[in-house]
């Protein structure tokens, strides 16, 4: 089967420090893949150069099997990618529809915003995403943590995104939320989308991942499927940055 | 037991509590605020002029003193709300004068060979003026937005520059008089007279009510909460009156007879017994108020404005959204720029010359009406009328102090603490309803 992203032999450097030292990954439709490391172990980094952010050094990116060229956000969104960040990314001054078409506004036939459209659709999603999210006109410094990860999903789920990276979805949520955050994941997953998810959970990522990719000093260590190893295995990965003996 | 369960069940039986007024008119508190401010102000100066602070005349000569700060007032908005600081915008006001007088009186007539006095000379200028506003005010958001460089520094550095370019420009002279047609834009050397206020003002009224008729049509569609029909019609009664009222003000400040006459005779007539007229709406005055739609609409139904406020709000969160916030920089500098031009036209046009000193210290009044609106320094938060609102309350603050006798220093001190105690108010009014 055609992977749906690869990343291939990336390295970017921030002034003598090596954040991602030629690393490869690659996702398929319909998978949930993980990324594991301590702080600092250039996760986030790999991930912000897919979703636009940075720009790497070198190595190349292949979606569908095809050479991408992705140098802002503007082109990942372009290839169907879509970003949850870990900080959100959202314009706290601003209310909900405005924060989830941000970049991509509806106008009016004149070329003006139509923010009524924009308001009712984002009723609509948020009431698929989460049925306890009201305050649609206030401006998000004013919604709780979860409502704004909501918000943030939903920008990152409206546009038919094929491929999602997910930066630390729960970092910030309750019991229940989490909850929400994990079965919105399966059913992307079911609906054949590709999904990189990053935390620190590692009992989560079992759970919700295919394949995990662990990561140290910005060197990718391995990547296992996840009914092949167990959370032990992983966790002397991230910690010792050496593979699992599987004999042992 | 049982009269708690009475309790319980009136108390659930009870309507719920009564949307407050405000809420219900969906009126910005903030907004009442300020113009409670405001009459406030013009209240206490009318009681201790003896009434002659809120006179047609005064009124009249309030609003044409206002405009030139009140449009670049608009502009810092949108500099301010993007984080940044434009404290070139007298000095750029001067460069663009210099060159819009320059224009006129020496480069169009000994370059192009256009005699004084030719229909298209006002407008080359103006255009003349426009163009070099924008490329300076474009100029700096460059350096602001690409190399870099704080805004402040950028801006600090174009106040020494562009005041004296103006300088250079003109030899340091005064440069007049200015083209009778350009003069229009001044103020009381241009008004529209009684029957064109009229006009405009039933305009401007069936305006108000289609935009606000075409709202609730909207919300109605996409099937949206709407505010009762009696609290819709209060407020268009409110906005009603307040055009018509303003127009009626001013279209009872009469001409004075000696002055009529002069018109009379120089077009070789003679004035009617009792004939009297009106100034009625200054040409000044309307260019801000379009300044102000224009401005408006920008600021809500455009994406630019849109990103102006998304980039205030979390740069970071707009750049991940696509927005290329480098180039939004150079648009608002840009933007202000052309609006220090515009205010220009308007200054030289009041003073029909060009002055050396035109628009000194302007960057001061221009900020301090901004924020005064409710323009937050920590960027995201600002709005246009807001703006215009603050440069109103700063002006009638100085011109009823001049009026009651108020020492010069003791003028600038009373402003100078105004604009602190307005941002202090501001502050704990955020805190106290959590709004940004």
């Amino acid at each position: 089967m055609q992977p749906l992203v690869e990343m291939r032999n990336i390295s970017i450097a921030f002034g003598g420090v090596q954040a991602v030292d030629d690393v490869s990954i690659d996702l398929y439709p319909g998978e949930v893949v993980g990324l594991l490391g301590h702080n600092g172990a250039g996760k986030s980094t790999l991930i912000k150069i897919l979703s636009g952010a940075y720009r790497a050094d070198s190595g190349e990116i292949l979606i569908d099997g095809k050479k991408a060229i992705i140098n802002s956000p503007r082109d990942a969104r372009a290839h169907n990618i879509e970003t949850i960040h870990q900080t959100l990314a959202l314009a706290d001054n601003l209310p909900a529809p405005a924060n989830l078409f941000l970049g991509r506004e509806l106008r009016t036939m004149f070329g003006f915003l139509d923010d009524s459209r924009m308001e009712s659709e984002t009723r609509k999603i948020m009431a698929r995403l989460n049925p306890n999210f009201k305050k649609v006109a206030e401006p998000v410094s004013a919604l709780s943590g979860g409502q704004r990860q909501s918000v943030a999903i939903a920008r990152a789920v409206y546009f038919n995104a094929r491929i999602l990276i997910m930066d630390e979805p729960t970092a910030a949520l309750g019991v229940h939320e989490t909850k929400m955050v994990a079965d919105l994941i399966m059913e992307l997953k079911a609906q054949g989308l590709g999904i990189f998810l990053i935390s620190h959970d590692t009992r989560e990522m079992m759970s919700l991942c295919d394949r995990v990719s662990v990561m140290k000093n910005g060197q990718l260590i391995g990547t296992e499927r996840v009914e092949d190893v167990t959370e032990d295995d992983i966790l002397s990965m991230i910690i010792m940055g050496k593979k699992a003996e599987k004999a042992a | 037991m049982s009269t708690q369960d009475t309790t319980t069940s009136t108390a659930k039986a009870k309507p719920a509590p009564r949307a407050k007024l405000t809420d219900t008119l969906e009126l910005d508190t903030r907004l009442l605020g300020m113009i409670g401010a405001f009459i406030l102000v013009t209240v206490v100066f009318n009681v201790l002029t003896d009434g002659r602070f809120l006179t047609p005349r005064n009124i009249f000569n309030l609003t044409i003193q206002t405009v030139s700060v009140a449009i670049m007032a608009t502009g810092m908005v949108f500099v301010i709300v993007t984080r940044h600081i434009d404290l070139s915008v007298g000095a750029l006001l001067a460069t663009c004068s210099a060159v819009m007088a320059m224009m006129q009186t020496a480069w169009l007539p000994q370059l192009l060979g256009l005699p004084l006095g030719h229909p298209l000379i006002p407008w080359l200028a103006i255009g003349a003026g426009l163009v070099t506003g924008a490329l300076i005010g474009a100029f700096q958001g460059y350096l602001t937005g690409y190399l870099l460089i704080p805004a402040f520094i950028v801006t600090l550095g174009g106040l020494l520059v562009w005041r004296n370019a103006a300088w250079y420009l003109t030899n340091g002279q005064t440069i007049g008089p200015l083209d009778p047609t350009f003069q229009m834009f001044g103020g009381i050397n241009g008004t529209l007279g009684e029957f064109w206020s009229w006009v405009i003002g039933i305009i401007a009224t069936l305006a108000a009510m289609g935009a606000l008729w075409a709202k609730r049509r909207d919300k109605i569609r996409h099937d949206f909460p709407v505010k009762p029909i009696w609290a819709e019609i209060t407020l268009g009664a409110i906005i009603a009156g307040a055009i018509l009222g303003f127009i009626a003000i001013l279209n009872s400040y009469q001409i004075p007879a000696a002055r009529l006459s002069r018109q009379f005779e120089a077009r070789g007539e003679v004035m009617p017994e009792g004939y009297t007229a009106a100034y009625g709406l200054p040409i000044s005055v309307l260019l801000l108020i379009v300044v102000a739609v224009v401005m408006t609409v920008v600021a809500r139904k455009t994406r630019l404005g849109r990103y102006i406020f998304a980039t205030g709000g979390n740069p970071q969160a707009a750049e991940l959204s696509g927005i290329n916030t480098r180039l939004l920089t150079v648009k608002v500098f840009a933007i202000m720029g052309a609006l220090c031009a515009i205010s220009a036209v308007v200054a030289s046009a009041r003073l029909t010359n060009h002055s050396n000193d035109i628009g000194t210290l302007d960057e001061l009044r221009v900020i301090a009406a901004a924020v005064i609106g409710g323009t937050a320094l920590a960027g995201g938060i600002g709005t246009i009328y807001g703006a215009i609102l603050g440069a109103l309350i700063m002006q009638s603050l100085q011109s009823g102090m001049a009026m009651v006798g108020v020492d010069a220093p003791l003028q600038n001190i009373v402003v100078g603490s105004v604009l602190v105690l307005a941002v202090l108010i501001d502050i704990i009014y955020r805190r106290r309803t959590g709004k940004g």
